[in-house]
């Protein structure tokens, strides 16, 4: 399948813009300036680049705790994000939300989650909504391996798959939640080989290849805007760092593992790929870089120049009419 | 007017509702066939006016379909989703809480949800542990959801209209024991506010607040003390999120003296929060202690014996409305 140079090259441009937001939230972090917790999305770029270039504004992904990937991906504006994780006024959710219910629903991304497989009925819900409403949207589910050890994966497997659902279920496997290696926590071999008992296609993909990784879902994207139901798609990935920012990692895999791991790096893999088929030159990639760098530098100054809510904005927004 | 039961009149509003808009639809456990419809008949006959796509029979999965209710209502739609007694609400619980109450609020205003949830609440029938809870003080209790509980069939369909044309998330409890009763019920279409409670018998001595069937079982108790001279005035809240304070708080100033009986269980419950606000607001009308009467804290038994021991009673009511009138 060939592939447009436009789109090869945005495939890293966005993947880097990942990379950089997500390693600048760590140093803030660090610094104090983002209250809370952080989830770092470093590492596993490729997946949510890779499924996201398949869908349009109005198709819809439900996110994770590790949303901030997610959210770039879909096309949401950093300089908002960024100010939503510093607790602004101007941040998508009134700095109401934080980093792990970040969420830009004028691109369709219907929010980052705070509980574990929480996403997957309401991509369900999205799905049901879009196929009672009769359009050709779709809607992508993100998840990790730890969300397929709770009831909600089967049941919104069993319900999509029943009711032939535009969902498209994208298993993050990392090969850990928290501190918990799959092979303590999951029976099955592989995650994809759940959605053979529920009759939903499946296949398993190299989560760090950008371009094999777009190539899977834009089949499961096709066959549910044609109304043919549920894939799910299981990209195997890593994450560089910390199930959370400050938590001491080596208490449950080592070094090595993770230097083992940076070598698959999908950013590096994608730039060697671009300069490889002479996609780009090595200075049409560095301008690349400078521009993410003033993109992230924008938004931490817009964070840094925009106003707290007002205290008593904390009473708002509970409901649409509050009859008080 | 026409008499409907407290069933055909719920019936009625939805049919109403999904005539009038073609984005409300129904998800639940056997709404289809089962009874000709619904567990407790409500949904009967639905399925053949409105087609199996918008009454749709769901898994045993209420997670993922009170999720997909949730996802559904803030992408364009308006689900009423069916948890088939409150007492099941355990193993969907996040999707309620977590999710529905805490989606508009946590995305800083940029989606709603209107989506309804009924379910079904109470005792007498010896259904044991598990199938005769009311529960509604714990969602009335995390924020983000509106608690309805209707006591007659004119209450009933008022407020499930206003129910799914409200835009934010509605949990309204459906007593079992009071689908049979029948009541004055228009046909047109109307709304019930929330927030409005129902003077539902007028008087002088005793403030009494009661739901669902403890408001019939209130009206019994307040006509036989009538006789002995003592009259009590029987308040509906109707809705338990939002609460009509007002209504509440200006009764205890015209009688100074409250009691509150809730089938819910005792502790923590909806009794207490009247209580307190009585208390704050009311303080120095009171000429007694402001009286809760509720189910003690013990899961509902089996035996008609021991389930009649611990739901609240017209004796019960008389008991304490005699204990506090002498004060």
């Amino acid at each position: 399948m060939i592939l447009e140079a436009s789109l090869l090259k945005e495939f890293y441009r966005r993947m880097l813009l990942i990379r950089k937001f997500e390693y600048r939230v760590k140093d803030l972090f660090v610094e104090g300036k983002i209250p809370g917790f952080v989830h770092l999305y470093a590492g596993e770029e490729a997946v949510a680049v890779g499924v996201c270039a398949n869908l349009r504004r109005d198709d819809y992904v439900t996110s994770t705790h590790r949303g901030h990937g997610h959210c770039i991906a879909k096309g949401a504006d950093v300089k908002r994000m960024m100010a939503e994780l510093f607790g602004k006024r101007t941040g998508y959710c009134k700095g109401k939300g934080g980093s792990m219910h970040i969420a830009d629903f004028s691109v369709g991304m219907l929010g980052a989650n705070g509980m574990v497989g929480a996403g997957l009925p309401l991509a369900t819900g999205a799905g049901l909504s879009i196929k009672m409403r009769g359009t050709d949207q779709v809607a992508v589910c993100f998840f990790g391996d730890g969300a397929v050890d709770q009831g909600t994966f089967h049941e919104s497997l069993n319900l999509a798959s029943l009711w032939k659902l535009p969902v498209i279920f994208v298993c993050e496997n990392n090969s850990y939640f928290e501190s918990t290696h799959i092979s303590r926590h999951l029976s099955a071999k592989t995650v994809a080989d759940f959605a053979a008992a529920y009759r939903v296609p499946s296949v398993t993909v190299d989560g760090n290849d950008v371009v094999a990784v777009h190539s899977s879902v834009e089949e499961a994207v096709e066959r549910a805007r044609k109304g043919q139901g549920p894939m799910l798609i299981e990209c195997i990935t890593y994450r560089w760092e910390g199930h959370e920012e400050g938590e001491p990692w080596t208490t449950y895999r080592t070094m090595e593992e993770v230097e083992e791991w940076k070598k698959k790096d999908p950013i590096k893999r994608h730039g060697g790929l671009l300069l490889e088929k002479r996609v780009s030159t090595e200075e049409e990639i560095k301008r690349i870089e400078e521009q993410v760098d003033a993109e992230i530098k924008e938004a931490v100054k817009f964070a840094e120049e925009s106003p707290w809510p007002k205290p008593e904005e904390a009473l708002e927004d509970v409901f649409v009419s509050p009859y008080y | 007017m026409r008499k409907l039961t407290f069933r055909e009149a719920v019936r009625e509003a939805i049919i109403q509702e999904m005539q009038r808009d073609q984005t409300v639809f129904m998800m639940g456990e056997d709404i289809q066939l089962f009874y000709g419809g619904g567990p407790f008949a409500v949904t009967k006959g639905l399925v053949k006016e409105f087609g199996p796509e918008r009454i749709r029979d769901t898994p045993i999965s209420e997670s993922a379909f009170i999720g997909a209710g949730t996802a559904a209502a803030s992408t364009g739609l308006r689900p009423i989703v069916e948890i088939m007694c409150a007492d099941f609400f355990g193993v969907c619980m996040d999707q309620i809480y977590n999710q529905a109450a805490k989606m508009r609020y946590m995305f800083g205003g940029q989606t709603k949800v209107p989506l309804v949830i009924r379910t079904t609440i109470g005792a007498g029938l010896s259904a044991s542990v598990h199938h005769s809870q009311c529960l509604y003080s714990i969602f009335a209790h995390v924020p983000g959801l509106k608690v309805v509980v209707p006591s007659t069939p004119y209450d009933a369909k008022g407020l499930l209209i206003t129910a799914i044309r409200d835009d934010d998330p509605v949990m309204f409890f459906e007593h079992k024991v009071l689908y049979s009763i029948e009541g004055n019920v228009p046909e047109e279409p109307y709304m019930i506010p929330f927030g409005k409670a129902d003077i539902k018998k007028e008087g002088d001595d005793i403030t009494l607040v009661a739901t669902a069937r403890m408001l019939h079982v209130a009206l019994a108790a307040a006509k036989k003390l009538e006789e002995d001279g003592i009259s009590l005035e029987v308040i509906d809240p109707r809705t338990i999120v939002p609460l009509d304070k007002q209504t509440i708080v200006s009764s205890v100033k015209k009688t100074s003296r409250i009691i509150i009986v809730d089938e819910d269980y005792e502790r923590c419950g909806l009794a207490s929060e009247i209580a307190a606000i009585v208390s704050d607001e009311a303080f120095d009308y009171l000429d007694a202690p402001v009286k809760r009467i509720a189910t003690p804290n013990v899961p509902i038994p089996f035996s008609p014996v021991l389930e009649k021991y611990v739901i609240p009673s017209e004796e019960k009511i008389i008991k304490v409305a005699k204990e506090i009138i002498s004060r």
